[in-house]
């Protein structure tokens, strides 16, 4: 490093010493308990958030192989279940009540604690310090309390699948009067109480995480490092926090105000209905459940790209450094990035189409709804010409991306059908809707979120994950997922309802008995190829093959200056400073040149 | 020596990032409030509303959260000015009007309570409470914070100079009169 650089970067350091004076550096004696449990290194935050987010996607995802059975096999038994569940499989078979629980905590668990904070946790605190080139977090107490809040939402979440009346089965979306009621079903007891309580931590710890990200990206840069040279993994996760630190403070006053209906009597959501099971009219009036809805949604939508922000940043970086090319459109990526965001918060109607939402006016939410193909398909668009005469290398990273993007362009062409109010009152609440948002958000996030942990694994942990295991992974996952999801289109158009338990007494589905057995056998192989991962995961941690060298994908990125295994505080000398872009691959018969590098004199500079 | 001599002004360009981090935080309460008065609009629409008067008791609370405002702006120019006595007494004093605010607030939800307005049927009333409620706890929060500062203050063996702790909480004081000023305005106005 030439001299000059060396006085220009002490200025920036020793403000950062000025924000944190107990922070880094690592000669401090670290405990077990300071080192792995209430530590405050982003690095091991972002382990956490990964392994909770894992335990729990492991849970969720084991609920859908349950119901699966059910809605396989709805003539038949398995007497394990009963070994294992006790009264809610009685004699073999998942009981209603159970099912419908079983349901609500699969969406619940998947949306929020695997592809919320798993995914934006994990990636968030692992490489806005490691690319922006921060020894840590702006605030790294405040995120040690997000993981917390976390830890402690999940025993909430978890404690609620204990108890006597079971959990919230109201649905991951939890509508009032249902929610609002005990009396309206077993999991809107205590469970539902449990549910909100859960959520209400969610939200704070989702809160500290998004704030202390915003403030991270953009006040500890370090220097060079202006916004129009981050990797996009950096903008799609501050475009996400500032998604979650807008609607979810939304979400929360929607959840108190339920919480005052369960349990002070007020009338926000509940009015003068009659209830089937006490016989008996409510003493509330002039509440609306639609107001619910409104608020609910009004999180909910900015929700779906919480989850897909993250993973589009992730596919993005791993796609350009394995295509040995540079992302195509960095500014498009941005400015589409940023159009998703404001429109996430225009279009959470497209929900509501069915709840007696004026028509005139859902013209207008499926006219917004329709915007966002825009740019959503500037971005397919910037990935393939990406790919496109690219020097791809196949690494797993790097097959998972390519993958997100084959099941973003599946699922995100059903979104057309789905925002068109007039097809979706025939669409709404059918396996349509199910197949739709499982292959455009939940799969696709699953696959941002394995490129991502594929990729950067070997600087998680210093050591590589096994790549057989990988490959059948991924093929098996890819196939799987394609296989569950597109009968489920099928099934959805020839109006077959979401949410049921049974439909062998209904005649006109019957010829899809077939079907849904198949989507359960693949359901099962590809929860088991799941558990393959995550035996690689441990084992490799362990065991894997170890790092050698500093660089092992030649990326361009600040996080591959960092030693294999870095300490807190991440770079032992001064923070580098930056010079260019994220993406300078195949530049001037180079393959890649890091963003450390100063630009070249005849060189054209970014 | 460069490092040093350079420092102020490397600090003074940049905002500090716990400074911002309350900005946002700030921006993210506004959205919770936002949320739950735009639920009162769209419901005092609908057959059934019952208005609601506020009480008397309520003016007298904003001119005290005014009050302290004022007297937290001070104890921060004190500060900054190394007048430690008298910005002992103005965080003091602003601690004092914080929780007479919070008293005040209670007093007006039991004289409402005990006049028959309670949580129950439709209107302007359970709204009152719920968001009352949460802008008071707002309101606790900071003066917890208020009370961290104030024992620091008073503490012999730490000696700090460094205004970021009064500046941050003196930045979120101003905040939740406002925010008090805003919902005071909106349910005496809009019925």
């Amino acid at each position: 490093m030439s001299n000059e650089t060396v006085i220009h970067s002490l200025p920036d350091t020793a403000s950062t010493h000025d924000i944190e004076p107990d922070g880094h550096h690592g000669h401090h004696k670290e405990s077990f308990i300071t080192k792995y449990i209430f530590s405050q290194d982003h690095k091991m935050i972002c382990k956490q958030f990964l392994i909770t987010g894992m335990i729990w996607a492991i849970i969720g995802g084991l609920f859908s192989v349950l119901f699966r059975l059910q809605l396989g096999y709805p003539d038949q038994t398995f007497p394990f279940l009963e070994d294992f569940l006790g009264k809610w499989a009685k004699g073999g078979r998942i009981e209603p009540e159970f099912y419908y629980a079983l349901v609500t905590m699969h969406g619940t668990i998947l949306v929020f604690f695997v592809l919320t904070q798993g995914l934006s946790g994990t990636f968030a605190n692992f490489l806005i310090p490691l690319q922006v080139g921060a020894r840590d977090m702006a605030s790294p107490f405040m995120n040690m309390l997000s993981y917390w809040f976390f830890f402690a939402s999940s025993v909430v979440l978890l404690s609620s699948m204990f108890i006597e009346t079971g959990p919230a089965s109201g649905g991951w979306t939890s509508y009032p009067p249902l929610s609002a009621l005990g009396d309206a079903s077993l999991g809107s007891n205590t469970g539902m109480d449990l549910w909100l309580i859960g959520m209400a931590l969610f939200v704070v710890s989702s809160l500290l995480g998004g704030l202390n990200y915003i403030a991270t990206i953009l006040n500890m840069r370090t220097k060079g490092m202006s916004m129009t040279r981050v990797p996009l993994t950096i903008w799609a996760i501050f475009f996400t926090a500032i998604l979650g630190v807008l609607s979810f403070p939304v979400l929360l006053s929607g959840f108190i105000l339920l919480l005052f209906d369960r349990h002070a009597g007020t009338s926000f959501y509940l009015s003068d209905i009659y209830i089937g099971s006490t016989f008996k009219a409510l003493p509330n009036e002039g509440g609306s459940a639609i107001l619910y809805q409104h608020l609910f949604w009004f999180l909910g939508h900015p929700e779906v790209y919480i989850i897909i922000l993250p993973a589009m940043g992730l596919v993005s970086e791993v796609m350009s450094v394995n295509a040995r090319k540079p992302i195509f459109g960095y500014m498009a990526m941005v400015g589409s990035l940023f159009a998703i965001t404001v429109l996430a918060f225009l279009v959470w109607a497209h929900h509501m189409f069915v709840s007696g939402l004026n028509p005139f006016l859902g013209s207008v939410f499926v006219l917004l709804t329709l915007l966002i193909a825009v740019p959503s398909a500037i971005k397919v668009f910037n990935w393939l010409t990406t790919l496109w005469r690219g020097n791809l290398r196949f690494t797993p990273g790097m097959l998972f991306a390519i993958g997100f993007v084959s099941m973003f362009i599946s699922g995100g062409l059903t979104g057309i059908f789905l925002g068109n109010s007039t097809i979706d009152l025939h669409l709404h609440d059918t396996y349509f809707v199910v197949a739709h948002f499982h292959i455009v958000m939940g799969v696709s996030a699953f696959f941002g979120m394995f490129a991502g942990i594929y990729h950067w694994f070997p600087k998680m942990f210093g050591r590589y994950l096994n790549n057989t295991m990988a490959y059948i992974h991924f093929w098996v996952t890819l196939a799987g997922a394609y296989l569950i999801f597109w009968p489920m289109h099928y099934e959805g158009l020839a109006g077959m309802p979401r949410r049921y338990y049974d439909f062998s007494p209904w005649v006109s589905f019957n010829n899809f008995q077939g079907l849904n057995r198949f989507i359960s056998i693949v359901s099962i192989i590809v929860f088991a190829v799941q558990l393959l991962f995550v035996f690689n995961f441990f084992y490799s941690v362990f065991k894997g093959r170890k790092v050698k060298t500093q660089n092992p994908w030649g990326a361009n990125t600040l996080e591959w200056t960092t030693p294999i295994n870095p300490g807190h505080g991440n770079w032992v000398g001064e923070i580098p400073e930056v010079h260019r872009w994220a993406y300078d691959y195949g530049k001037e018969g180079r393959e890649f040149v890091p963003q450390t590098e100063p630009v070249g004199a005849n060189e054209q500079k970014h | 020596m460069e490092s040093v001599v350079n420092r102020p002004s490397a600090q003074r360009k940049r905002i500090h990032p716990y400074k911002f981090i309350l900005w946002v935080a700030m921006g993210s309460i506004v959205m919770m409030f936002a949320g739950l008065t735009s639920a009162y609009i769209v419901k005092s629409n609908q057959p059934k509303w019952i208005m609601l008067d506020l009480p008397v008791i309520f003016s007298y609370s904003t001119a005290v959260i005014i009050l302290s405002s004022i007297t937290i702006q001070i104890a921060l120019k004190e500060f900054k000015e190394r007048k430690i006595a008298l910005y002992r007494n103005m965080l003091a004093l602003t601690f004092v009007l914080g929780v007479l605010f919070i008293f005040l607030q209670l007093l007006g939800f039991n004289q409402l309570w005990s006049s028959g307005i309670t949580l129950r049927g439709a209107g302007a009333a359970p709204f009152m409470y719920v968001i009352f409620g949460l802008h008071g706890l707002h309101v606790v929060g900071g003066i917890i914070a208020l009370l961290i500062i104030f024992i620091k203050a008073f503490s012999r063996r730490n000696r700090s100079y460094d205004p970021i702790s009064i500046e941050v909480a003196s930045t979120y004081w101003h905040f939740v009169d406002a925010l008090w000023i805003y919902l005071f305005i909106f349910f005496m106005w809009i019925q």
